[in-house]
């Protein structure tokens, strides 16, 4: 169960702006194990949307190294790192380009990565859009007609269609309403189990870690203040910011409980889909 | 028949774009304006009982008569049909601007596109040089292009043509950097897409309402640039109609043999105003799309 995929050695990150430094992550060293749902929590400033940045490659590290599946990761990442690593955005209003129809956006992948023959790819989109719970006939629409929920489903299809290893999930249910949310969760944690997933789930939201994660570390200021399995965290959370988050989420109602054991078992349905 | 800035596109992406643009009734008159002298050019052998005078002919007889059953508008200095020689004019300045607009336009958008996509040095060199030809004011570069050229009808597309492209990659600049912050564009990176997929696939297309809102205004005031150029020599040569020359040929007989200037000054106005209500009905149409 515990082989690494992804390994952070003293990772680190500095901007500079205006004669300004900015220390955005502070040598971090940390290991992301294959098929667990691992949360970055921590508030804005934190440095967990820079992890996010430096594994998918979308800037240099300014020290540090990575490794992904035991081999370095080089800084201009390779057509197959591209597509072993995927990202799932915050934001699904924008995630979508507005004047392409859904299926163009779920098959640009296919495309890219030349995955299936042509002509078979327009069933694969119908495929990835039934398996993240959505109609085959998606595919013909224009983004600007989903829900919210809808259109994270759409870019969940699109990540998948890479077929990746590792899934960066960036505040991925934080633009949705609670019930919404809850359902994309769900979703994810079925996706996870059912196609080995690994996630790197970045998260200022405990009550959303407490429901999907499996492992958490928390980060402040751009350290790793502490890391390990979510239940000892919130047992037993070692560092007073940590204490500190906890005791910020929301007391848990009843009917939350509920939900969360749902999302927990990521089986279909009593939250239906929208 | 072809209609410029005919809303077949807003139609296509979305009948609520259609919607906004048939409430207002500007918009819908400046379609009117654009259609009828579209029509009036396309056909304008068949409109005008006097074809040949859009040659280098006279009827010393019937020169500089005012408006009559025979002649509409009445006749030039040259006894030609002035109504016939202003639907001629509307041919000759229709062709100019969209053949303006076919080289302007996209050599402006892929110059906007490539430098606000992909920044550094490639922005800095391209946006620079757009700034050099924004920094002359267009007639006085138009006009020094012409000087150095024979003042011909391709000569004066050219000019126009070499002013008129920084307008549209100072335009699409904007719009390129403003959409590349956009979430899609991170996902077709993130995916693995080339630049070119980026540029022309995700991008341009949400660049498509402001290319088609800013051409279909500048139809108008290519016109009016190009009737500027006649008007001062510089552009098209008797004895082919253009609406500037004969405004200029005219304004040696005001006020005595008004219509001289007056009707092809109007016929200018009108076209301008045609083209730049359907202008604003299709920004306020895709505004309210969006």
């Amino acid at each position: 169960m515990s082989t690494p995929i992804l390994e952070l050695d003293n990772l680190g990150k500095t901007f500079e702006a205006d004669g300004h430094r900015v220390v955005a992550l502070d040598g971090v060293s940390l290991t992301f194990n294959r098929g667990e749902c691992h949360a970055i929590v921590g508030e804005s400033g934190s440095g967990k949307t820079t992890i996010a940045n430096l594994v998918l490659g979308l800037m240099p590290a300014t020290s540090g190294s990575m490794r992904f599946n035991g081999v370095a990761l080089p800084a201009e990442r390779t057509k197959a790192h591209r597509r072993a690593i995927q990202l799932v955005q915050q934001n699904p209003l924008s995630a979508l380009n507005p004047r392409r129809s859904v299926g163009a956006s779920v098959r640009l992948p296919l495309d890219v990565h030349g995955i299936g023959v042509s002509r078979e790819r327009g069933a694969r989109v119908a495929g990835l859009l039934e398996e993240v719970g959505l109609e085959a006939d998606y595919a013909r629409r224009s983004p600007r007609g989903l829900s919210g929920g809808q259109r994270q489903r759409v870019a969940i299809a699109r990540a998948l269609a890479c077929e990746p290893e590792l899934i960066v999930l960036d505040e991925p249910t934080s633009a949705l309403d609670v019930l919404v949310q809850a359902r994309v969760l769900q979703l994810l944690q079925r996706l996870r189990q059912e196609r080995g997933l690994t996630y790197l789930f970045i998260t200022h939201d405990l009550a959303v870690v407490r429901a999907i994660a499996t492992r958490v570390s928390v980060f402040q200021k751009g350290r790793l203040v502490e890391t390990g399995p979510v239940e000892s965290i919130f047992a037993n959370p070692q560092s007073a910011y940590t204490r500190q988050l906890i005791g910020a989420i929301p007391v848990v109602t009843e009917e939350e409980a509920k939900i969360r054991n749902v999302i927990r078992a990521g089986t279909p349905t009593p939250l239906g889909t929208e | 028949m072809s209609e410029p800035g005919s809303p077949v596109i807003a139609k296509r992406s979305g009948s609520k774009a259609w919607q906004a643009y048939r409430s207002n009734p500007l918009s819908v008159a400046g379609l009117v304006i654009v259609a009828v002298i579209v029509f009036m050019a396309v056909f304008a052998d068949y409109l005008t009982p006097f074809p040949e005078h859009v040659g280098p002919i006279g009827d010393f007889a019937a020169m500089n008569m005012g408006p009559s059953e025979t002649y509409r508008l009445g006749t030039d200095t040259m006894g030609r049909d002035l109504f016939t020689r202003i639907i001629y004019g509307y041919q000759l300045s229709l062709i100019m601007a969209v053949v303006v607009l076919a080289i302007a336009t996209p050599v402006g958008v892929i110059v906007g596109l490539v430098a606000g996509y992909k920044g550094g040095w490639t922005d800095y060199v391209l946006m620079r040089i757009t700034d050099i030809f924004l920094a002359v004011p267009p007639l006085v570069l138009a006009m020094a292009i012409m000087g150095f050229l024979e003042p011909t009808l391709l000569n004066g597309m050219l000019a126009i043509t070499a002013m008129w492209w920084p307008w549209y990659a100072r335009l699409i600049y904007n719009v390129t950097r403003a959409e590349a912050q956009e979430g899609y564009v991170l996902a077709a990176e993130t995916v693995g897409a080339s630049t070119m997929h980026i540029i022309f696939r995700e991008i341009l297309p949400n660049c498509w309402p402001s290319i088609l809102t800013k051409m279909t205004l500048d139809v108008g005031f290519v016109i009016l640039m190009a009737s500027s150029l006649s008007f001062l020599g510089l552009g098209v040569q008797p004895p082919t109609p253009d609406l500037g020359s004969m405004v200029a040929e005219g304004a040696k007989y005001m006020p005595d043999a008004w219509w001289l200037s007056v009707w092809p000054a109007i016929a200018i106005l009108i076209i301008v105003l045609g083209f730049n209500l359907v202008g604003d009905g299709l920004r306020e149409a895709f505004e309210a799309e969006s």
